[in-house]
């Protein structure tokens, strides 16, 4: 996470997205070549900045005919000094500015496109390269080069501002930082697992910058309960529902971490998507898990989203809390035509009340929708135990 | 950092308004006009007064009627200077036209700075 704390230095000194890029890029390969050999200094966050800085010094130098960014040098930085420059190198207790949050609110702005957003937020915090986004979201890297440059081109042209948002704009947008990190740890968490570890590693950077927001913690725990069993997830290949995982392979200590921050979001009053979508995450855990409560969680998750997805699995916990009847009922009310995990629930439900040759149509229904390889051996198991 | 902010409407959405309704919305855009970011603006005479031109061959096209078929129609624009694009975006949210079945589109304009990195590109 230094590359984001380094390109939010330069981006707030320079307030030009693409010099700052280049500038820490070019920090980063000097300290790849150099550090092996010299060492790794006292204050590394200090040695990239203050090593970006210079280097984008010496950018707006070369562009010199660029009338308009020469005038940048005349902000007064008086610790640009070279003399200064060494004391800072040498002096840990040296505290960088931190402005990644800034850099966070401009990458995910809601005047840029939801896959733009996505992009830059993984290359301009996480630090990732063109090359491994576009191997993570499966599109060749031309394309993702070109998305970045629509983003990074709107931000210029548009002045998307280098800004932490107003109090009255900051509960909307702080949704959206928090929708582009969930979309991509979702993206992960179809499989390729590292885009849900950078989710994680953001979803960090963001409670730490916003200790006070009880949906960043929420969405932390939400991401890490669910990560925590990924390893049980499948089994050579194959899909294993949550009541059949093998606990061993639980990551028992991002549970514990998961539990903890949904506590303090829950201290701190939160009552949003993220935390109910925790709370839900946590108590499924439980070997034996109150059914009740959680139809209940799923009450209140509709009444803030109205999503259908979210109705559905409120179905499934009415079914397992006791009553299949009710839970098709509710489901044959959802607009999820085409959506094959409303049929292959629907399925269980028919299956559960004895109704075994509809239950073989909604699972036939579900195998025709499903796109994943892993997903369709599970459903043709299940129709040939039918 | 001035922007252009286009003010679609859809039809008929003034005229279906109530006399003081329609009193009232207008009045809105006092302050809107008033405002000292503003640097310009006009509203349009309705549509069925638009003429479009185009220029083939040499040969001047003229027809009756606006340039683009959509459902929304320019009716106004106005042209501000303030620091950034959430300024521009809070603007453009105070138009009435945005919460009655239009759209309000903001536009970066041109100028020397955006001229540079274009070329730059």
């Amino acid at each position: 996470m230094e590359w984001g704390r380094v390109l939010a230095a330069l981006m707030g000194f320079l307030g030009d997205f693409d010099l700052a890029e280049e500038a820490t890029a070019d920090a980063f390969a000097t300290a790849a070549e150099r550090w092996p050999d010299d060492g790794v200094p006292p204050n590394p966050g200090g040695w990239l900045t203050t090593t970006a800085k210079r280097r984008a010094i010496d950018l707006i130098r070369r562009r010199a005919s660029l009338a308009e960014k020469l005038s940048l040098l005349d902000q007064p930085e008086s610790h640009l000094d070279e003399k200064d420059e060494m004391d800072e190198f040498d002096d840990p207790a040296t505290v960088i500015g931190d402005e990644r949050l800034e850099l966070i609110f401009m990458c995910c702005h809601p005047a840029l496109a939801t896959e733009s957003q996505v992009a830059l937020t993984l290359r301009a915090l996480g630090g990732l390269s063109t090359a491994e986004i576009a191997g993570a979201f499966l599109v060749g890297e031309e394309t993702m080069k070109r998305r970045l440059s629509r983003g990074r081109a709107k931000i210029r042209a548009a002045r998307v501002p280098f800004a932490v948002p107003a109090d009255h704009l900051l509960p909307e947008r702080l949704a959206a930082v928090l929708a582009v990190v969930y979309l991509i740890y979702n993206e992960g968490y179809g499989g390729r697992v590292e885009l849900a570890a950078e989710a994680i590693r953001l979803g960090r950077v963001l409670t730490a910058l916003m200790p006070d927001e009880p949906e960043v913690h929420g969405l932390l725990a939400l991401m890490l309960i669910q990560h925590a069993r990924h390893r049980a997830r499948f089994a050579g290949g194959d899909l294993v529902l949550l009541a059949d995982q093998d606990r061993s392979l639980w990551d028992g200590e991002a549970i514990v971490d998961g539990r903890r921050l949904l506590d303090r979001a829950i201290a701190l009053r939160g009552r949003g998507q993220y935390v109910l979508q925790a709370a839900i995450a946590s108590l499924q855990l439980e070997p034996e898990p109150d059914w009740l409560q959680i139809s209940g969680l799923y009450e209140r998750l509709i009444e803030l989203t109205g999503s259908e997805v979210v109705k559905l699995n409120h179905a499934v916990a009415v079914a397992q809390a006791g009553d299949p009847s009710r839970a098709l009922e509710l489901i044959d009310r959802l607009a999820l035509d085409g959506y094959s995990y409303m049929h292959s629930a629907r399925g269980e439900l028919l299956a559960r009340l004895g109704r075994s040759g509809e239950s073989r149509c909604a699972f036939e229904r579900a195998l025709a929708l499903s796109r994943s390889e892993a997903e369709r051996r599970f459903l043709e198991n299940r129709l040939s135990e039918l | 950092m001035q922007y252009a902010i286009l003010i679609y409407d859809k039809p008929g959405s003034y005229e279906a308004l109530a006399p003081d309704e329609f009193e009232r919305v207008m009045a809105e855009y006092g302050p809107i006009t008033e405002d000292p970011a503003v640097r310009g603006g006009a509203q349009l005479q309705p549509v069925l007064t638009a003429t479009t031109v185009r220029v083939d061959g040499g040969q001047t096209l003229t027809t009756d009627g606006p340039f683009a078929d959509t459902k929304e129609v320019l009716g106004g624009y106005y042209v501000i200077d303030v620091e950034d694009l959430d300024q521009a975006l809070e603007f453009a949210a105070r138009i009435p036209s945005a919460r009655m079945g239009g759209a309000v589109e903001v536009r970066p304009i041109v100028g020397r700075g955006a001229l540079e990195t274009r070329r730059e590109d």
